[in-house]
Parts: structure tokens; sequence; C-alpha cells
């Protein structure tokens, strides 16, 4: 399918003859990136994203597979084709990353994200908030008389549109894991 | 301990000798079962085990240089001018971060070395203990990878992985941190076994493009090869393959900095250096191309000008072992992934298997043209009969030592561009300067590494005397091992390079580029017990240097040259290859504002 000899899923994965790759246009990918858990791989990821001057819009880590030491880094990046198709070769190029996959590239994907949102207030806002707490299908994970402790998991902008809600009804604080993300199908 | 060898099966059934050792003794095992033969280093407390340990063997010559960074340019001088990685031992701390410079300039020009460090002891790690440093993160992003290794038992295996790492693929810069417990420590040893790791970068070219770039070798009016040190790290081999492509198809060469001598400066169809200040001949070629083939070079700024106006009517084809390169700075038409050897071996093959066909008559008028730009003779200069000019210095050094298999280093600046004009390299691995990272001070340690590498061949550092003065201290070291390294220095008393562009971009205001309390560089020469020879006058230019290449020991040759020469040609900042400057008349203006922002 290219010219770079890209097998599927393998680091050397690109798509950047699909598409214009020197558009201007800003594209946002999600990225599935395989790493050895050995100390340090996360520092490595990041001080590439700091260096290079790329964005990280949210990034999350944790081992997936214990025996073979991998753990899977889910990086969510804004980007020209270009700057996207760098990302990945530069990433491609860590000695201790196995994998680079472009989930938005690959296919369509299940991303989930986690949030918790503290919500104070009293009366008619308390009511309201846990009226579309609940529409939103999110839990109730502590209370007290004036506030309450909201736990809720979707995709990025189910949880922005939660977040929107909840700010003139009471929100003090929020705390998000960040996206992970899978193809769908088999 | 035991010292005796027992053989065990290891998981791909091959025979494998290990044997207990210490972390100290291993580090010297696995450099002789590595093929070391030298290291360069400077000991201090967090790797006397290491120390001694050499102190107790005699396979492996250590050099002891007189400050970390000349260990690591000298270990980059011996892996450029070998082909095989060289090594340097740093303690903890400073001497850590003293190799750090050396590091970046290896990693920007993708050479192969391994830099051991002492670490304090891994109990100690974390708590600001003395020459304690973060090694490991300071040079995460200077090196190709780095380890820190806390337990003896991985010792072995993460030396052998950090030579495969370092010479596979892309090389570059890698570094193992060691702390002192694990250098005292007792663990089990193993031999090397490459194919154990993970890191295993592919080599071959996708066929489908390879077939392409034929197609389009088959048909290219105004073609141009545009090599770099790609040709040179991918080994002889690459160097052959890449005369034979050239001679066969008659299409012009041209080179960055990096990849001189790949193509030899005698073959009929060498355009010269191409870039900021490359040759006339070679920018036009590359600005006015139908079909550009890159193999083994990056598209760097000092070789583009400005990207808007870059080759702008040519297919751009380009070969890579790196990925990244890919499409980084300029758009591809035709990318081929793959180590250039490889690729250039399959690219011959298809082409042959096709009929060996070009186009013939297109490519003789396109070489026509080519001539007429080699008329320009862009590299003529003003001859002087009272002051020797920089550019005539260099041209007597080329006729006088033309006959020698010669190694040049360079330090960085105006005697570096004209070393690259006007010298001639005939040979891959001869021509050693710091590149991407522009580094002053590397040529000097640099040369020694050659030198130790290469006992009996002349070695000369080309070099300024402001980026001489940088690691001078070197001296100490070609004096203890009798290394003959010539040190030609074209002192015009300024930054040469910085003046240049504070007179062109400054309005000549000449804001501390220069020196007024230079060392007496004879007196200098003669404190160390070396040679130093002063010259002034062109009449006596020949005869001093030959005096200098006649000299068996180290030469400080002080060569008092013009003191505001400019370098020419010069593609301006923000401008295209088009656009060159070739002379002083040409200067007036000619770096706009957005210009004047760029390096």
């Amino acid at each position: 399918m290219s010219a770079l000899h890209i097998k599927k899923g393998s680091t050397r994965h690109s798509a950047y003859n699909l598409r214009p790759t020197f558009s201007d246009v800003q594209e946002r990918h999600t990225l599935a990136v395989l790493v050895e858990n050995e100390p340090g791989v996360l520092a490595r990821v990041i001080g590439l994203f700091a260096g290079r001057g790329y964005n990280i819009e949210s990034l999350t880590v944790a081992e997936v597979d214990h025996t073979g030491h991998l753990s899977r880094i889910t990086i969510v990046t804004k980007g020209t084709p270009q700057v996207i198709e760098q990302i990945k070769a530069q990433l491609g190029r860590i000695v201790t990353v196995r994998e680079v996959h472009d989930l938005t590239v690959e296919g369509t994907t299940v991303e989930r994200e986690l949030a918790i949102f503290k919500v104070a207030g009293e009366g008619e806002k308390r009511v309201e908030a846990l009226r579309l707490a609940d529409i939103f299908r999110a839990n109730v994970v502590d209370s007290t008389l004036t506030s309450f402790v909201f736990e809720i998991t979707g995709a990025p902008d189910k949880i922005d549109a939660f977040a929107d809600l909840m700010r003139p009804l009471g929100l003090v604080e929020v705390a998000r894991t960040g996206v992970a993300a899978l193809l769908r199908g088999n | 301990m035991r010292n005796e060898f027992e053989d065990t099966d290891d998981v791909n059934g091959a025979k494998q000798m290990t044997r207990e050792m210490t972390g100290a003794k291993m580090v010297i095992q696995a450099l002789k079962d590595q093929g070391v033969d030298t290291v360069f280093g400077y000991p201090g407390g967090a790797v006397l085990p290491i120390y001694d340990a050499i102190f107790q063997q005699n396979d492996i010559q250590h050099i002891l240089v007189r400050h970390e960074q000349g260990a690591v340019h000298a270990a980059e001088g011996y892996a450029r001018s070998t082909g095989k990685p060289g090594v340097a031992l740093v303690t903890s701390g400073p001497g850590a971060t003293n190799a750090v410079t050396g590091l970046t300039d290896a990693l920007l020009d993708s050479i192969p070395i391994i830099v051991l460090t002492g670490q304090v002891p891994s109990f100690m790690i974390g708590s600001d203990a003395f020459q304690e440093a973060d090694t490991i993160g300071i040079t995460r992003p200077c090196t190709k990878h780095n380890w820190l290794v806390k337990d003896t038992e991985k010792l072995a295996s993460v030396l052998h992985e950090a030579f495969h790492v370092a010479t596979s693929g892309r090389p570059g810069p890698v570094l193992i941190d060691i702390p002192k417990d694990v250098q005292f420590a007792t663990g089990t040893y193993c031999g090397p076994k490459p194919s154990a790791s993970h890191y295993q970068p592919s080599v071959k070219g996708d066929l489908t493009s390879i077939t392409e770039l034929v197609e389009a070798l088959e048909k290219a009016e105004r073609p141009v090869f545009y090599t770099g040190g790609g040709v040179i790290n991918s080994g002889p081999a690459a160097g052959q393959l890449l005369r034979e492509l050239v001679d066969a198809t008659g299409f012009p060469i041209t080179s960055t900095l990096m990849g001189l001598g790949a193509y030899p400066a005698s073959g009929k169809n060498w355009l010269g250096m191409l870039g900021m200040h490359g040759l006339y001949e070679a920018n036009m070629a590359m600005h006015d191309c139908d079909l550009m083939i890159n193999i083994g070079a990056r598209f760097d700024d000092r070789i583009t000008g400005v990207l808007s106006s870059f080759s702008p009517n040519s297919t751009k084809a380009h070969i890579d072992i790196d990925p990244s390169s890919i499409n980084k700075i300029v758009r591809i038409d035709i990318p081929i992934v793959g180590d250039v050897g490889h690729v250039l071996e399959d690219l011959l093959k298809v082409w042959k298997s096709r009929g060996r066909k070009t186009n013939t008559e297109a490519v003789v008028s396109w070489n026509r043209q080519i001539d007429e730009w080699r008329k320009v003779d862009c590299l003529k200069f003003a001859k002087d009969e009272k002051i020797i000019k920089p550019q005539y210095a260099l041209q007597r050094l080329e006729a006088l030592t033309k006959k020698y298999d010669r190694y040049i280093t360079t330090e960085v600046g105006q005697h570096q561009m004209w070393a690259a004009q006007y010298l001639n390299f005939e040979d891959p691995n001869r021509w050693m300067t710091s590149g991407g990272l522009g580094t002053m001070g590397y040529g000097f340690p640099a040369s020694i590494g050659v030198q130790v590498a290469h006992p009996d061949a002349l070695v000369i550092n080309v070099a300024g005397e402001a980026s001489w003065l940088m690691n001078m201290q070197e001296m100490g070291t070609a004096m203890q091992y009798k290394l003959p390294v010539k040190q030609f220095i074209l002192n015009n008393e300024r930054l040469g390079m910085v003046r240049q562009w504070q007179e062109l971009l400054h309005g000549s205001r000449y804001s501390q580029s220069w020196s007024e309390s230079l060392p007496d560089f004879v007196k200098l020469a003669e404190a160390f017990g070396a040679k130093g020879i002063r010259c002034s006058d062109p009449a006596d230019l020949d005869d001093a240097i030959m005096e200098m290449l006649e000299y068996d020991g180290p030469v400080i040759f002080d060569c008092l040259v013009t003191k505001h020469e400019n370098c020419f040609p010069m593609i301006p900042s923000g401008k295209a290859h088009n656009e060159m400057l070739l002379g002083e008349a040409d200067t007036e203006g000619a770096i706009q504002a957005g210009g004047a922002v760029l390096v």
C-alpha cells in the first residue's frame, strides 16, 4: 500500500502518501505506543514531545503485559499531517519503543476516559446536577449535604460536555485520566 | 572468584561462554569480545574499579586525555576514520557532564560511540552525593539510547546491547552509567548475542520504490546525486556501489560536508560540495535539476537554503535508513527506507536488468550546462604577494600532501569551509569534521583519535586559532603517546565566521569576535615539548609546510593569514541555491530582515 514498505502496526507505519503530507490542516490523532516497561521510558517519550515541540493533548500509561514487560502509552496529539508523521517516526526511533500504532489512521477506535467531578451546591442547583449526572450515566461516589462527587466514563467529548454543564452548577474540581483507546473490530 | 570458563547452552542453543567476574572485569571482557582495542578516558573516583581492571591487562590500550570532552571527540575521530565504534570512559558527575558536547556531536553526525560513565554507588543515587549527577537524565536527549545498570548480572548483556544499538540502523552515541558498587560486585558474564536484541532496524529497501526510482533514472533529463554521511556510515561497499552507479549513469554528483570522500574528488562527475558554502555548479545543479537522488543525506538547513525555493522543479527521491528523515524537511516523491549499501545494490541490479538505460542525449546537454557553471570558477580568489590568504594556504597544503593517504580533521568556522572547498578527498573515512553540531574544539582531539587508529598515517587538523584553543590541553595527550598530529592553524586573530556574519548582518560591528591576547603558538608548542612553526610570508609557505610534514612528532603550525577574509561562495540566509554570493562585490544588502533571524 505504500512506498515506505509499511506493515500495519509496525513502527514504520505511515500513511503519509495516502493524504497530502504538507497540508496546513491540524489533525487530532490517537497513538498507541507499546514500550518496554523499563525505568525512564516515559521520560524518553515525553522528552521527545517536549524537545521537538509536539503537542500532547492527553497521555495515559500503564503496564499491559506483565510477563512481556510491555506498557501501553496512549497519546492524543494534534498537528499537521507532516508533524503527525514525524511524531510517529520519531517515536519509532526510540530503542525501547516496540510498536507505534496510529489508531486514527488504522481504523475506527473506541476511546474512553474516566473522570471524577466534585460539584458543590444547594437547592435547585444540587438537584439539577444530580439529574444531569443521571442522564450522563455518571455515578455518585461520594456525597455530603452540600456536595457530590461524580464518576463518569466516556469519550473525551462526552466528559467535556458534562464539565460544561456542571460548571454553572457549582463545579469545584475535576480529575481526568486521559484517553485509553483500542481499535474497533477484531 | 571462579575464573575457569564453562560452556552452557543459551536459549538459541548456541554454545556460550559464561563465567563469574566483577563488573569492572566484565567491562574489559565485553570490550575485548566486541573487538575494541582502544579506550579514550580520564579516571575519577566512580570508575576506579574499571581503571584497576585496565591496569591488570594488556589487550586494550587506554589513551589518557586531558579533558573528558577530548575523550569523546577522540572516540569520534577513531570511529569516523575506521568505521568501527569508538569508546570513551569517564567518571561520574563532571566527567559525565563534560562528555555531553561530544555525545551531542556524535548524535547529530550519526557517529557510533560508546561512552561508559562511572556513577556513585547505587544505594547513594539520589542523595546528592559527591560527584553525583543524573547522567541518564542529562544524556537522554543527546544519546541514541542510554542505560543505568543497577545489577552486575545485567551488565554484560547491556554492554553488548550498547554496541549493537550504537552500530545498527542509523548509528549514534550510547552511554552506559555504571554505579561503583556494580563495578565491584561479582556476576555472570555472557558473550555477545546480537540476535537477542529487540532492536533490529530493517536494512533492505522496498523493491517497488527502488524500481520507481530506476524508472525515474531512465527518464531523467537533468539528474543530480546528492549524497551524505549515510554513504560513509553504510561502509566501504556502499561507497563502491555509489561509484559504480555514478560512473555507469554519468550523472553529476554533489555531496554534503559529511559525505566528502564517498565519491572521489577526482571523479569526472564530481561537482564539489553543495550548500551554504558549497560550489556554484553544485548548488545550481541542485536548483535546476529535474531528478534529485538524495542518498544518505538529510536536507539540513545548511544544504537547502530557503525551503520555498529549494529545487522547485525536481522529482525528489530519498534513500535513508531512518524513516524520520523522510519528509521531515522536504516533500519526497520516492522515499526508500533502507541502508544505502543494500538499496544501491538492489538499485543497480534492477537498473542493469532493465538494460542500463539513461536519457543519454539529455544528460549530455545537462553536463554541458554544468560545465558552463564550472567556468564561473567560484573558488577563485585574489592572490596576495605579502599576506597568506587562507585559501592559498589550503591550496598549498593540498598540493603538498596529495601523495599521502591523508586524514584531515577540522575545527569549526571559516577554515572548515575552506578546507571542504580546497582539499580533495578520494576515499571515505578521511575527512572528520563536526557537521551537525558545529563544535569548536572538535578537531584537535578528533585528530588524536584518528592518529591512534592509524599510527603511521599523516593526520592534519585544519584549525582556526579560536577553535583550537578550546581543547588545546590535548597537546599533553599528543605528547604522551607520541602522536605526530599536525595542527595546521589558520590564524586570523578573529572568530572568522562570526566576524563575517557581523560584517554581513550587523553593520560590521565586530562584537567580541576577536581575541586580544593570543598565545605565542610556537612557544606554546615548545612548552609542551612539541615543534612550533610560524609562517607569515606566502613565499615561505611551501618550505614551512614541508618542514611540518617531515617532522616526526606533533607540530603546531601557526599560519598567519589575512585578518578580514570572507568565505565565498555563500548562500546568504533566507536565499535560494541560485542566489549565491560569489565575492565581496555581491554582499551589499544581500541579507534581508527575514534572513537575519536565521542562524
